[in-house]
Parts: structure tokens; C-alpha cells; sequence
């Protein structure tokens, strides 16, 4: 398994701590799923937390982009919490730190969602 | 004049599971050529990207069909060549995932990151067929530098 997810709960809000890698195939594969599987139970207020994910490609980069579209589509909120440096550069360089809200501390990301 | 020049050449078939293999070599011939960890993972991103392209479009997962992948490594800098056995395409006509309303595609951004972490990319098509992307990197002041590479690894 490239990347390893675990899912726990705030209030409302879901919070999915991903580490490994979210690359071509399996890593891109597996969270797509997971979102998936995630907006089937009725879950939409979701923060995807990168802090440990170490290497993420453009279909990664895809994927998250995918992930924000589907969940958004379903009227819920998909948010990224503690960006890599490299993670931030791949979105900003795409100028897609201006479509995802990002945050570097949980509790501010937490609270964006009330 | 670049001299002492070292040739590498990797022929997989048309699968994703060799994409590691060829990630693991780069990262040792970066690691050769001495650019710091932050060059070192741009240029792994960037023949990743090309890798996965040869595989994808231009192979179209036919696993009959090689990706050949050729490291040219000198004293200052690493030259890869990427060749696929597809029918080409128009790099200069490609959508470009600046354009807001390209944001939201969930692809087309493999080209344009490889032509921003590389100081050369270009396409052009081979003699007996397919499409060789040749990329070259310099090392820059940050890797001659950072020898040690000492800077974020994330």
C-alpha cells in the first residue's frame, strides 16, 4: 500500500491523516476511495491532512483537484491541512492555492467549517 | 565544455510498476551528478512525469511497447531522453492548466511541471517511430552550494 490512510472525526468535520505517497496508481487510487467511500456514509465536511504524505505527482496533484470537485458537487467542503513545502509548490506553481483552502494548524482548519 | 560524460539506459515495458525503478535510478545519478535534495526531487519529478506520459499516451498501456529511457550524466549536469513507440502529439498544442478554466481538470499538468523543474524539455519525434522527450538539468549555485544537501527534504 503506497498510501496509508486513517480517519477519525472532529465534531462534524472528518479529518483523513494520509502519509506515503499519493502517486500514478495505487497512492492516486486508493484516495480516491476513500472520498469516496467517505461521501457514501454522508460524510462531506472532509480535511485531508498531508502532513505526512511524502511524495505526491501530477495525478496526486489530480487527485486532490478530483477529490475538491466530487465533494464540492455533493455540497460539501474539502480542505488541506499541513501542506509539505514541495506539496505547496506543486499547487502554487498550478495557482491552485487559489482554488483549496489550506491550513497549517488543525484547530483554524477545524473552525472554518462552523 | 561539458566532459566525462556517463550513459545510462533503462528499457522497461509499458507498466507503472517500473516507474519506482527508474525514480530509484535518477535519484542515485542526481545524487552523482551532486545536486542538492530540492534539485534532486524536481528532476525525479520531472522523469516520473515524462516516464508515465511514454506509458500512458503515448504507449497507451500497450505492454507489447518499450519506454526506453536513456541518463546522460556529467560533471555539471544530467540530460534524460524519454522514447515511447506512440504516434506523437503537438507539445506546443497542449491545454495550457493556468487557464482558469483548466483548474479543475484533474489532468494535464505532467508537461507543464516538467517544463518548470527542467532547463530544457523537448519533444520531437524518432526516426523509426515515437516520440523522444530529451530533458537537461544544471546544476545550479543552490546544489554547487549544498553539496551535503542539507535543505528540506519533504
Amino acid at each position: 500500500m503506497s498510501l496509508k490512510i486513517h480517519n477519525r472525526t472532529s465534531g462534524e468535520v472528518h479529518i483523513m491523516d494520509l502519509g506515503g505517497k499519493i502517486t500514478i496508481g495505487e497512492g492516486s487510487v486508493q484516495l480516491r476511495e476513500a472520498v469516496r467511500q467517505m461521501l457514501e456514509a454522508g460524510n462531506n465536511k472532509i480535511l485531508l491532512n498531508l502532513g505526512d504524505v511524502s511524495y505526491v505527482d501530477s495525478s496526486g496533484i489530480g487527485e486532490l483537484v478530483s477529490s475538491y470537485t466530487t465533494v464540492n458537487k455533493q455540497g460539501g467542503q474539502l480542505k488541506l491541512l499541513n501542506l509539505t513545502k514541495k506539496i505547496q509548490d506543486l499547487l502554487m506553481i498550478t495557482k491552485l492555492l487559489t482554488v483549496f483552502e489550506t491550513f497549517d494548524s488543525e484547530e483554524t482548519a477545524l473552525n472554518s467549517y462552523k | 565544455m561539458e566532459t566525462a560524460e556517463n550513459v545510462i539506459e533503462l528499457v522497461i515495458d509499458s507498466n507503472y510498476r517500473f516507474i519506482e525503478l527508474v525514480a530509484a535510478v535518477t535519484d542515485n545519478l542526481t545524487q552523482i551528478v551532486g545536486f542538492s535534495q530540492e534539485e534532486a526531487h524536481w528532476v525525479g519529478l520531472a522523469v516520473r512525469e515524462s516516464v508515465i506520459n511514454a506509458i500512458k499516451h503515448g504507449n497507451q498501456h500497450d505492454i507489447m511497447k518499450k519506454v526506453d529511457v536513456r541518463f546522460a550524466i556529467f560533471d555539471e549536469q544530467i540530460d534524460v531522453s524519454i522514447r515511447d513507440r506512440g504516434h506523437g502529439f503537438d507539445a506546443n498544442d497542449l491545454p495550457d492548466p493556468l487557464d482558469p478554466q483548466n483548474l479543475l481538470n484533474p489532468n494535464g499538468r505532467g508537461i507543464f511541471y516538467m517544463r518548470t523543474f527542467m532547463d530544457e524539455v523537448n519533444f520531437t519525434m524518432h526516426p523509426q517511430g515515437g516520440t523522444v522527450v530529451r530533458m537537461l538539468k544544471r546544476k545550479s549555485a543552490l546544489s554547487n552550494n549544498s553539496e551535503t544537501g542539507s535543505d528540506d527534504a519533504n
